[in-house]
């Protein structure tokens, strides 16, 4: 393939960042604005392009005679080099996933640039806004084709630092301030694991290539030459860390506290980088790793671990929330649990590693419904001016296309045919009941909860009773509501794709087959949970009030998210900060430099203390000076004789 | 001997000097001051250039431009020098923050040509120890740096300034006394019995494995502790937060940019190059100390609230970081440190630089008292968030791959010990993005603090250039750093290679 | 030889009246006074022992005439600054004298 294509993908959202970045003030935001979204249109026609060709040219570069799907490098530049092999490159790696992360990244991407121009419109740095965007479509667009994992890690931090700055965007807010702070340095700490995680598996491996490490992952194993650390192989412990790093950025628990206040950026990024994008590159992440991931199934087994507790608790807290984008978070964190449970559960034994397929075929479905409801909400935020549902009622007659376009995501949410997120979820249901029956159904009670939060909130806000409205609420123009209108129609189809042909794990074609068993009690359920909410949220009624007393304790802790803010903030603030920084700043300026200041003291007392004999008085140094000569002179006599 | 390019890196801060002691107005002062530094840069990118020339046509000395001149004959002293890629790299490194220091300090009052004067001499110390190979001239040129650091301190600090000022000059005296002492001592190990002694760097280094060993132990640590107080090796580096604090901005962008600078690289060339086989037994000592370094300083950078003492102590932490890597003796560390002393030396420099515009403006460092100055001098603002972003190891900025290397090249130990600092050492990263962001979001967002900062007014031209100079030389190294990686690597090896030797 | 003892001997109770009023004296004029004891204790030293030890030479006598010398002119300085100390402090008292000190 030529590299042309590939390497524009990634330059154009560059070029536009440094371009918008530099001069985006000597412009009008209209003009930027503009820009930006043409400049990712090109992006999303080249990144088609790119993908379909990958999928379907049938180019024996892609697809072998065998048709396997082969892994492509299409470029890959020395970028810096420590030792003979271990260099970083940046390349363009071109896969079933990256080809399929491509199309993800761009459209929502797209459809973010062109809601953004009327959600933002009159924004106060409208254009730093823009030039933002574009470098953090650049960090994933650079993430998912990385060719070796230190390339993933360096747009790992360019992604975590774009949104830094754009839930910062609102910067004269204390809160956006402070949870673009929070969403950094926790995703930080995630990836100095993974940073350790990378250190190890190449000092053991003495490569950073992807295609090396999963192409020969009993190499991988063999080369760790059974080290053990504390009781686990050497290579669980770099996965593990290596998978760190992904909980960092999926949020996954206890690493999720971050993703819920990051809602204080703008909607639209919301979408984007806290739904679609970035927050399932721990996923990605986990995909790409996954062949070395099975020669050591303990790594997948916390993944697994992990993702199912994940699943329950975020499902749990999202009942109980009053704002919409809250809940909307931890439905993401819900989700994305459900793909790390999907990979945890996937070995070749089991269907082809079904879970894989089922793992990336949920990312793809979910990007769009979630990026769609969060779209939805930034048009509900934009005509109520609120967050909180409460604030809301009734608005199914003011907003009919946000209405339908929510009802789609909903549905598509929660698992109901024929809508995207049925099929997605029913292949990962299928792998883990496979596995596992407990942890099947443990997801499948998720999915019920699933189904009731987000009908919860849409009785809530479409249904209920209408509270009094300032202005009377409408849709938005068009630019805001053809992303709605595209995304809700993706979500309706995107399920019929056949996905099984183009992702799998080792790149072989897989049929899908319905498990109509399962497919039914996880639709089942699925309607419970909507007709439990749709008897409780229905119209007015104090039946939120009895059902939240009826389970206080519950209902209160899930409400304060388990009180894992507070646990931080208190290991944080009192711990780190009053027990270790504190002391430490105490001790530097009180020991360490009393220690210096003392010499100096004791010097300077000393010269005061002899200064004395320096008195000045002739006739005392007479009587000094005799003294000595006569003691000399003794001395002499003595030593004479 | 003018022939020897290397001269002008002496001469022309000696020409400056002359012409600076003939100037009437501020106007000429500046010309001076500019000129020279441009004259500075422009040599010292010739030089690399060339350099890399002559490397290209295959030169495999390990100094190029090397050429002695007798000074004092009956005790060998010589005038020597040579370059290889570090040096290079330090001087531009210099050339540089000198050029942005002399824009930064633009307005500098009052006795402005004294200030001139006596930075410029601070220069010529700094440029002469970078391309002295003879260890008594290194370290002549080294108290040359010195000494004037007390004036300028003194007369046109802050706060508390005769304190600081010294402080700083009695520490690092202190430091110089024990490298004096290492220095000679290695003078007197030179060479064997009954031959001539010598000063020179690489007559030593051919002669340094004869040297006893019990000999070597007690000058490695002489020569490593003497430098390392200029590095602020813990626990020598309570000069730097008050020095640093009290410095006018232009001398801590000097300080922390170059002279620290002068420890690491001395730490290199003078105790670890001529004393391997020491440096490899003894190093486990100093790797405790620096490696507590690096995350003292960090946490310590973590409470504090002058936006100076922030800065130096996470200067403690990444020169902790320098020596640390130093310490590692293999060619990816050392690489990497001496990447770290390029990447620090300007992200330093260009914190230093704005945190004096911004004290220039709201006459407070205070983080406490200030507050959503981005909404004021949103181009200070940006530049300062581009400064903590290369702080905190954000990709295609310097920090990141001079840490990335560093941490590549320490994990290539594979015992408990060294894996045990390593993972501490990275560590840093986190608390750093912890003390960075802290002020960050204290300092620039959020609502305004102080009504009067409203009528500040953002960045002139020479503070444009100064900051715009530094963030663009901190992206070339953060986008381009194979060409700096191998530009040091290259040089090193056949030294580095004696050491694994060892091993 | 034995005569010279009745020179040396005057001459050491000279210097050491010379010490002892040196030492004990707080005056200024007192202590150049004890100040020339010793010096022409020194000098009737130089004189006895040329003339007894190298008749033939002249060293002795010539040395003696040095330090006379010397000892006038510093003499001389030594007054003119005790009377510039009394012109300022109107004393001439060493122990009082510590203006300078430190």
């Amino acid at each position: 393939m030529d590299f042309v294509l590939p390497l524009l993908i990634l330059a154009i959202p560059l070029g536009m960042f440094l371009f918008l970045g530099l001069l985006g003030m000597k412009m009008s935001p209209k003009l930027a604005g503009v820009l930006g979204t043409l400049g990712l249109g090109t992006v999303l026609v080249l990144a088609y392009i790119t993908a379909f060709t990958y999928y379907f040219s049938g180019d024996p570069a892609f697809i072998n005679a065998e048709g396997v799907r082969q892994q492509l490098i299409v470029f890959n530049v020395d970028w810096l080099a420590f030792t003979q092999n271990l260099v970083i490159r940046l390349g363009f790696l071109l896969d079933p996933i990256s080809a399929m992360m491509l199309i993800v990244i761009t459209t929502v991407s797209f459809m973010v640039h062109l809601y953004s121009l009327g959600y933002m419109h009159g924004e106060k740095g409208f254009q730093r806004y823009y030039a933002f965007l574009s470098l953090f479509s650049f960090s994933m667009l650079g993430l998912v084709v990385a060719t070796n994992i230190f390339q993933m890690y360096i747009f790992w931090e360019l992604v975590g630092a774009s949104s830094y700055l754009l839930i910062g965007f609102y910067y004269t807010k204390p809160s956006a301030v402070s949870a673009s702070k929070k969403a950094f340095i926790v995703t930080r700490f995630a990836d100095l694991g993974f940073l350790i995680g990378i250190l190890i598996l190449s000092f053991y491996t003495d490569t950073f290539n992807f295609i090396d490490m999963t192409s020969n992952p009993g190499g991988v194993l063999a080369s760790t030459g059974g080290a053990t650390f504390m009781g686990a192989s050497v290579l669980t412990w770099a996965l593990v860390l290596i998978f760190i790093g992904g909980m960092g950025k999926s949020a996954m628990m206890p690493l999720h506290i971050w993703l819920p206040d990051a809602m204080e950026g703008p909607t639209p990024v919301s979408a984007l980088i806290h739904a679609a994008t970035m927050v399932v590159a721990g996923v990605y992440l986990v995909a790409r790793m996954f062949p070395v991931y099975l020669v050591e199934p303990h790594a997948l087994e916390f993944v697994l671990i992990v993702g199912a507790i994940t699943a329950l608790y975020a499902a749990a807290v999202a009942c109980t929330q009053v704002d919409i984008k809250r809940v909307l978070a931890f439905s993401t964190i819900s989700q994305i649990a459900f793909m790390m449970v999907a990979l945890g559960v996937a070995r070749p034994d089991i269907h082809e590693a079904l879970g894989y397929m089922a793992s990336m075929f949920h990312l793809f479905t979910h990007a769009m419904f979630k990026a769609l409801l969060f779209m939805c909400a930034g048009a509900l935020i934009h005509a109520v001016h609120s967050n909180d549902f409460t604030a809301m009622g009734g608005l199914r007659k003011y907003m009919p296309i946000t209405h339908i376009t929510f009802l789609v995501g909903c549905l598509a949410i929660s698992g109901i045919p024929p809508f995207s997120g049925f099929f997605s979820k029913d292949e990962i249901l299928v792998a883990v009941y496979e596995y596992s029956t407990f942890w099947g159904i443990w997801m499948t009670l998720v999915a019920g909860v699933t189904a009731f939060y987000m009908f919860r909130i849409y009785y809530r806000i479409f249904w209920w009773n209408e509270p009094h409205y300032h202005h009377r609420p409408h849709d938005c123009d068009w630019t805001m509501s053809f992303p709605l209108i595209f995304l809700a129609a993706v979500s309706i189809v995107a399920g019929f794709i056949p996905f099984g042909k183009f992702v799998t794990w080792q790149g072989h074609e897989y049929i899908i087959h319905m498990n109509w068993g399962i497919a039914g009690i996880s639709v089942a359920v699925a309607c419970i949970g909507i007709f439990f909410a749709w008897h409780v949220y229905r119209k007015e009624s104090d039946l939120p009030d009895k059902m939240a007393d009826s389970v206080h304790w519950l209902w209160e802790a899930a409400y304060h998210r388990f009180y894992w803010d507070e646990l931080y903030l208190f290991v944080t603030h009192k711990i780190i900060f009053n027990g270790i920084c504190r002391p430490i700043a105490w001790f530097d300026r009180h020991v360490v430099d009393g220690t210096m200041n003392g010499m100096a003291y004791v010097t300077q007392k000393a010269s005061y203390a002899i200064r004395g004999l320096q008195s000045g008085k002739v006739q005392m140094y007479v009587w000094i000076y005799l003294i000595g000569v006569m003691l000399l002179g003794a001395i002499t006599a003595i030593c004479w004789m | 001997m003018f022939s020897n390019i290397l001269i002008y890196f002496v001469v022309i801060p000696l020409v400056m000097l002359a012409g600076l002691a003939l100037c009437r107005n501020i106007q000429q002062i500046r010309a001076v001051a500019v000129t020279g530094s441009l004259a500075l840069t422009g040599l010292s990118i010739w030089l690399l250039c060339d350099y890399l020339h002559l490397r290209a046509l295959g030169a495999e000395a390990p100094m190029l431009y090397t050429g002695s001149w007798s000074w004092f004959g009956p005790l060998n002293i010589n005038l020597s020098v040579g370059v290889d890629g570090i040096s290079i790299a330090m001087l531009i490194l210099s050339s540089i923050i000198l050029l942005t220091g002399s824009f930064a300090s633009w307005k500098i009052e009052p006795h402005t040509k004294d200030f001139f004067l006596w930075l410029i001499l601070l220069s010529t110390g700094v440029f002469g120890f970078f391309i002295s190979i003879d260890l008594f001239t290194m370290f002549m040129f080294y108290e040359v740096a010195l000494i004037p650091m007390y004036l300028l301190i003194g007369v046109w600090g802050s706060g508390n300034k005769t304190y600081s000022a010294m402080k700083l000059t009695l520490m690092l005296m202190g430091g110089s006394a024990f490298l004096m002492l290492g220095l000679i001592g290695l003078y007197y190990h030179s060479a064997p019995a009954g031959e001539p002694l010598t000063w020179d760097l690489l007559e030593i280094a051919k002669y340094s494995d004869n040297i006893d060993l019990h000999w070597q132990y007690l000058l490695f640590c002489l020569t490593f502790v003497g430098f390392g107080v200029l590095g602020a090796m813990f626990p020598f580096h309570t000069w730097s937060p008050d020095g640093h604090a009290s410095a006018p901005t232009a001398v801590s962008m000097l300080h922390a940019g170059v002279l620290m600078k002068l420890g690491g690289y001395g730490c290199f060339r003078v105790a670890i190059y001529l004393m391997p086989q020491a440096a490899n037994d003894l190093a486990w000592i100093f790797l405790i100390l620096t490696g507590i370094s690096v995350v003292y300083g960090a946490f310590s950078a973590c409470v504090q609230t002058d936006l100076k003492y922030i800065n130096a102590y996470s200067s403690v932490s990444h020169c902790g970081l320098v020596l640390f890597a130093i310490l590692m003796l293999n060619t990816t560390a050392m690489t990497g440190a001496i990447m770290q002393m390029l990447s620090h030396g300007l992200m330093t420099a260009l914190f230093f630089a704005l945190i004096g515009m911004i004290y220039g403006r709201t006459h407070t460092r205070d983080i406490r008292e200030m507050g959503g100055l981005m909404q004021i001098m949103p181009y200070l603002a940006v530049c300062y968030v581009i400064a903590g972003m290369a702080s905190l190891g954000l990709p295609g900025l310097s920090g990141f791959v001079a840490e990335m290397t560093i941490f590549v090249g320490s994990f290539e130990h594979a015992d408990f010990f060294h894996r045990f600092f390593t993972i501490l050492a990275c560590c840093s990263i986190v608390i750093t993005a912890v003390y960075i962001l802290r002020v960050v979001g204290k300092l620039l967002f959020g609502p305004v603090y102080d009504e009067h900062h409203l009528q500040l007014t953002d960045a002139t031209w020479w503070e444009r250039t100064s900051t715009a100079t530094l963030i663009i030389c901190v992206a070339a190294i953060g986008c381009f750093p194979n060409f700096f990686a191998d530009l040091i690597k290259f040089t090193f090896s056949p030294q580095i290679f004696a050491v694994i030797g060892m091993n | 030889m034995n005569t010279v003892i009745w020179y040396i001997i005057p001459a050491l109770i000279m210097f050491c009246c010379g010490v002892y009023g040196f030492i004990t004296r707080k005056n200024m004029i007192a202590m150049l006074i004890s100040l020339e004891l010793m010096l022409n204790a020194v000098d009737i030293n130089f004189v006895v022992f040329n003339r007894y030890l190298f008749p033939e030479q002249m060293e002795g006598m010539f040395f003696t005439l040095f330090a006379i010398a010397i000892a006038a002119a510093e003499t001389a300085l030594a007054i003119a600054i005790i009377i510039n100390v009394y012109r300022s402090v109107k004393n001439v008292d060493v122990s009082g004298l510590t203006k300078m000190k430190f």
